[in-house]
């Protein structure tokens, strides 16, 4: 436990120097690279707590994903038009407001979709999971006011009262700030005894129900943090790529948000991290040798499938000796 | 009236080229229990190699063979090399492996073939249309296709229910355990729905390829309706493909006909055709949402 901690705190230290050694290294690039594996990490292990944890495969995480993008952008839209969202909201380029504003809204949706898609199971899961979610990215297609197929520019990042959220550094520190305390939260729901209901039904659904637990409630609760949680890294996208579009919505982003799961480790807890660490490395070194480079990729992706178990997490465990 | 019926041929056209993806989908998913992202590659890989063949011989009948051919040899291939490996594992695993199989794929076509979209040239004889009403004209090619469906859907029934295969099919989808203890060689019944399922997506891209652009991604744009008129129908039953292909077909074209119009009257022009088309897309995932909830295994799905 004191390795682990003190692990983490040098882990820790090294990602806070982060712009610092950038900065030394002269590789701008690589702290933009850090700061979207931060915020794909943290959509990969909210989408691992239903999927590894919870035991329900969802394909269709890119919604909350995309929804958390598109409320940083519909605030900022509104803001700057001075008009009310529906008449009744006003717009806010406050990250203190549009954060929750998209964590709220997300979890909301994540509860009406998992309410109906909780119904269901196995395959069956998979496919109405992946409906909603492409209903979802129709919908906002269709929204011509905000731009339909080519998204909301948001021209400025939201801001935080004393900081300067257009300087990268900043921005990346309040990410990585962000991120330490969504993993603390995450660790202690995993390790609470909501997560240990959580695994049992991912091992016996039928046993845990005999015990009394009501598992759909416990299910349905389970998904809705999932979605907060990617809706919170949605919003964070949008704000560091300063544009939300129907493009954080599209299906294949829910394959590579399950990619990252899988590269990393399943129903692990840092292995999301690592997974999408590898796969936005992977995606940027490939990219820069060839034009080609999903070819490399799936091939990659079919290699670690059908060779591995356990993702890379269980290589760091196996060469690390522990567990 | 004329444009009534001029769009429900139209759904009956889409209709039946879902059918000939989702059989082979329904079976794979029934039999093998394999969710199996990769089908629509073999979609556009029969697209690929028909319209090649074709455009390099100049007959567009000789594209049907090479069509078929390239895609129930990839089919083997996808087989042998990953998907066997896969019978075993769980849901997730499968969609990631096929899911890497796209990116291949798609990948290699674009390395072969270029990104931009081949065209095909209907042969004579199939590029006028016929009088079917006074008023009516209706594209041959089109009325080809439906038949050439229908003609599937037939032969696909005496294979299943009147065949010794087409029981061994059923059985397997049924109760596959009880197939394999009852000593049938599973893996080379495995292997021949995979490589039918494979020839009838081939068919369906080869035969699409002259009403459609061929370019990468055709698969995609297609397999997620597939896998919707799999669900609906319910898992492993072809007649459920059946029903829902044609259902999905005329939902989805007459939505996308009429709605924009539908919603003109009632707001401007450019949001209601936005409006329309967004809906219209939404359309068929309502479908399977409600029909999901309503019966969870599909309308014809086999009790588990």
């Amino acid at each position: 436990m004191t390795r682990h901690r003190i692990l983490g705190l040098g882990l820790l230290l090294v990602l806070a120097l982060m712009p610092v050694l950038t900065d030394l290294a002269g590789q701008p690039a690589f702290l933009s690279l850090m700061t979207r594996i931060l915020i794909y990490g943290m959509a990969a292990a909210s989408l691992n707590f239903v999927l590894g944890f919870g035991g329900m495969v969802s394909f269709g995480h890119a919604a909350f994903f995309g929804i958390g993008g598109y409320v940083v952008g519909f605030l900022f839209f509104h803001q700057t038009e001075g008009t009310l969202f529906l008449g009744l909201i006003p717009g806010t380029s406050q990250l203190l407001i549009t954060l929750p504003a998209a964590v709220l809204v997300s979890g909301l949706v994540a509860a009406l979709i998992g309410t109906l898609a909780l119904r269901t199971g196995g395959v069956q899961f998979i496919m109405i999971t992946l409906a909603f979610a492409q209903m979802i990215f129709f919908f906002f297609v269709s929204l011509k006011t905000y731009g339909g197929e080519d998204g909301i520019i948001i021209r400025r990042a939201n801001e935080l009262p004393f900081l300067n959220m257009r300087d990268k550094a900043t921005f990346y520190w309040v990410v990585l700030a962000i991120t330490t305390l969504f993993f603390l939260g995450l660790r202690r729901v995993v390790n609470s005894s909501f997560g240990a209901v959580l695994d049992g039904l991912r091992q016996n659904e039928r046993r845990m129900a005999a015990l009394g637990v009501p598992a759909f409630r416990y299910k349905l609760y389970a998904f809705v943090l999932s979605g907060m949680g990617t809706g919170l890294a949605g919003a964070l996208m949008a704000n560091f790529l300063r544009f939300a579009s129907p493009d954080m919505l599209h299906w294949t982003k829910s394959g590579e948000l399950m990619v990252m799961v899988i590269l990393g480790g399943v129903g692990t807890l840092f292995g999301p991290f690592l997974g999408a660490g590898a796969f936005m490395v992977l995606e940027s070194v490939l990219s820069s040798w060839s034009e080609h480079w999903p070819l490399a990729l799936g091939l990659i992706l079919l290699v670690v499938v059908l060779g591995t178990k356990g993702g890379l997490m269980a290589l760091v465990s196996r060469l690390g000796g522990r567990k | 009236m004329i444009l009534f019926v001029e769009q429900v041929l139209n759904g009956l056209q889409y209709g039946v080229m879902l059918f000939l993806l989702a059989a082979g989908l329904t079976l794979i998913f029934g039999i093998m229990g394999v969710i199996n992202l990769a089908h629509g590659s073999l979609y556009m890989i029969g697209a690929y190699a028909g319209t090649y063949v074709a455009a390099q011989t100049g007959s567009f009948w000789l594209g049907v063979p090479a069509a078929l051919a390239a895609a129930a040899l990839t089919g083997f291939a996808i087989e042998a090399l990953v998907v066997r490996r896969l019978y075993a594992r769980d849901h997730l695993d499968q969609v990631l492996a096929t899911f890497g199989l796209i990116l291949t794929f798609n990948q290699s076509i674009i390395l072969l073939f270029g990104r931009q979209p081949l065209f095909t040239q209907l042969p004579a004889g199939l590029d006028g249309s016929v009088m079917l009403l006074p008023g009516l004209p209706y594209p041959t090619y089109r009325l080809l296709m439906i038949a050439v469906g229908l003609l599937v859907a037939v032969g696909l029934y005496f294979l299943i229910n009147r065949t010794r295969i087409g029981m061994l099919v059923r059985a397997g989808a049924t109760n596959r355990e009880m197939v394999r203890a009852l000593g049938v060689d599973i893996r080379l019944l495995y292997t021949l729905v995979f490589g039918l399922g494979a020839l009838l997506a081939g068919l369906a891209g080869f035969m699409a390829a002259p009403i459609l652009a061929v370019q990468v991604g055709m698969g995609e744009q297609i397999l997620l309706a597939t896998f919707v008129v799999v669900v609906i129908g319910g898992v492993g039953s072809i007649r459920g493909a059946f029903v829902a292909g044609i259902l999905l077909g005329l939902v989805d074209t007459l939505l996308r006909a009429f709605l924009p119009s539908l919603l003109r009257q009632v707001m401007p022009g450019s949001e209601a055709d936005a409006l329309g088309i967004g809906i219209a897309s939404m359309g068929i995932y309502l479908l399977m949402a409600i029909v999901l909830l309503v019966r969870p295994k599909g309308l014809f799905g086999a009790t588990a």
